[in-house]
């Protein structure tokens, strides 16, 4: 009989599964459920993108790429990228193409860590940075962004969790759950924190088309002397709705790509192949697929926003990604319990906003990936959840 | 505002009022008023369900029927055609391009019923010069809408990406 515990690394061993497993589990097995629990889009992928990955498999384009990825789809990404958000890369040498954004976030982290180095990430985030910071070794230092700051990383909290061992700050925007994004004067503002020191940014911004409001997404990599510290991270998931494709994307100072490169190469090979060629489809001929979508989701942000604030649960307006985080202190009851409570009562699905992480509580995580009637129905239903507990 | 309205109720025309307002980012008094404006100047002509009647008992019959016609002279198609769409049977009729003059969509509970009327109504009008009855055998998109069987949403209850 093996010893799986002694077999298995301590590294990984120690890592937690995610707390609220088990509310998960009743949740994706009860039946009639109205949920907003899924962070993925609705909408399928453009029958543009599907019909070009059929056209290459017919043809029998279903060869490796070169390690970096097609070198069509880095030029296309290059001038997406300029077009977009004022991001000038090399598609030789600065751009990498990676299965979903996850591997790219990965392989950064892996390149940059030595053991005991600390990598700062703000929470409520995306649950991925802190594992993958253990995997590599590091050591995940949490930064509890403030709903009073809008969920934004103010200069002063990043002062304070900078040390001699700080390689690595991780910038969720457009944030999952919260909605929030950083703005270009929130970024110069880290900027100057930052200007001094030897610290690398790697700055998640897969949500990045999805920004609402009079001013769109600002790359940090945009902000003047950010450039040289900034990995940017994105991908084709939730923009073009391509999240089974698996396909992302790193863009970087050389010195760094070619570190996260030679970990790909080894690790993965290359990128799905029929995926590349799908993402070269996204981005030649999608911009209006793309703002439709965006025009559908600014409508159901709208109503979220205002089904919470009318039933009495305070939601400050999202600006970024498909989320509304709203505040449920005002029922005296923790994120988890509510939820739970909403679950069996109602049949509606949310995520407890501890799921998150740090400062998460008190809130939950609502995606409006659903249409219209999905989310009034949704509404209605936690209405009346709210009414009888008076 | 009215473009961005149109569109939402070219999307869904039984959106309430008050999604409407919260959509547009206006009150709920000045989109009535701007869908009443809408309806008064022509624009806005109709609200219609998108329906599968394949899957109610009493279904009905379509056709396509091509007609070729010779123009009057100083109204040219005009008068023929508003004159097709008078009649009940008729659910829409356009001027085309190409090798005939208007297109016609006939509707009615049976075969015979759709035949019997091209025969006995439309062919017998005068500048009418042929006919070409299509019959529609199945539906699979309707108005935008796809008629497919749906499918369950795949991407389960919950998760945290």
């Amino acid at each position: 009989m093996l010893n799986y515990e002694q077999l298995l690394s301590q590294t990984i061993q120690d890592i937690k599964p995610s707390g609220i497993r088990k509310y998960f589990d009743i949740a994706n097995t009860m039946q009639d459920v109205i949920s907003l629990g899924v962070g993925e889009p609705d909408f399928f992928t453009p029958w543009k993108i599907r019909n070009a990955a059929i056209r290459t498999l017919e043809a029998g384009k279903t060869r490796y790429s070169s390690n970096s990825g097609l070198l069509e789809l880095r030029k296309e990404i290059a001038d997406y990228l300029e077009r977009k958000y004022a991001l000038s890369y090399h598609p030789e040498d600065e751009i990498l193409i990676t299965v979903g954004g996850s591997e790219a976030i990965d392989a950064c982290i892996r390149v940059v860590t030595n053991p005991g180095d600390e990598i700062i990430i703000p929470q409520p985030s995306y649950v991925c940075y802190e594992p993958m910071a253990r995997m590599a070794g590091g050591v995940p230092v949490i930064l509890e962004t403030k709903a009073e700051n809008d969920f934004k990383v103010t200069p002063a909290e990043l002062i304070e969790k900078i040390t001699p061992r700080t390689k690595m700050l991780i910038l969720p925007y457009p944030c999952n759950p919260t909605g929030a994004i950083m703005e270009k004067e929130d970024l110069i503002a880290l900027e100057k924190v930052l200007h001094d020191t030897n610290i690398l940014v790697v700055s998640d911004e897969i949500y990045a088309e999805l920004t609402f409001g009079k001013s769109r997404h600002v790359s940090p990599a945009s902000i003047p002397g950010m450039r040289e510290r900034t990995i940017v991270i994105n991908g084709f998931s939730k923009a073009f709705s391509m999240t089974g494709w698996r396909l992302g994307y790193a863009c970087g100072p050389r010195e760094i790509l070619k570190q996260v490169t030679k970990l790909h190469q080894f690790a993965i090979m290359c990128a799905p192949t029929t995926s590349q060629y799908a993402a070269i489809e996204a981005l030649r001929s999608c911009d209006e697929d793309v703002a439709d979508m965006i025009a559908e989701y600014d409508m159901r942000r709208r109503v979220i926003v205002k089904g919470f604030n009318d039933i009495g649960l305070t939601c400050r307006e999202p600006r970024g990604a498909f989320y509304a985080f709203p505040c449920i202190k005002s029922t005296g009851m923790t994120s988890e319990e509510f939820c739970e409570k909403l679950l069996y009562a109602k049949h509606v699905a949310l995520v407890p906003g501890p799921a998150f992480g740090q400062g998460g509580e008190g809130f939950i995580r609502a995606s409006y990936c659903y249409s219209v009637d999905h989310i009034h129905e949704a509404i209605r239903r936690t209405k009346e959840f709210l009414d009888e507990l008076h | 505002m009215r473009k961005q309205l149109l569109k939402l109720l070219n999307k869904n025309a039984r959106v309430s009022l008050a999604d409407l307002a919260v959509a547009l980012g206006a009150d709920e008094a000045a989109v009535a008023d701007e869908i009443k404006a809408l309806e008064a100047e022509g624009i806005l002509r109709g609200y219609k369900a998108v329906i599968d009647w394949e899957k109610m008992d009493h279904s009905y019959v379509s056709a396509i029927i091509e007609l070729k016609v010779t123009p009057k002279v100083g109204r040219g198609f005009e008068e023929i055609a508003e004159r097709v769409a008078q009649y009940a049977e008729v659910e829409s009729v356009y001027l085309m391009s190409g090798t005939y003059d208007l297109n016609v969509v006939v509707k009615a509970k049976t075969f015979q019923e759709v035949a019997m009327f091209v025969a006995k109504e439309l062919s017998t009008i005068e500048s009418v010069t042929s006919t070409a009855t299509h019959f529609v055998l199945r539906r699979y998109k309707e108005l935008d809408v796809s008629l497919a069987v749906r499918e369950p949403d795949e991407r389960g209850t919950i998760s945290l990406c």
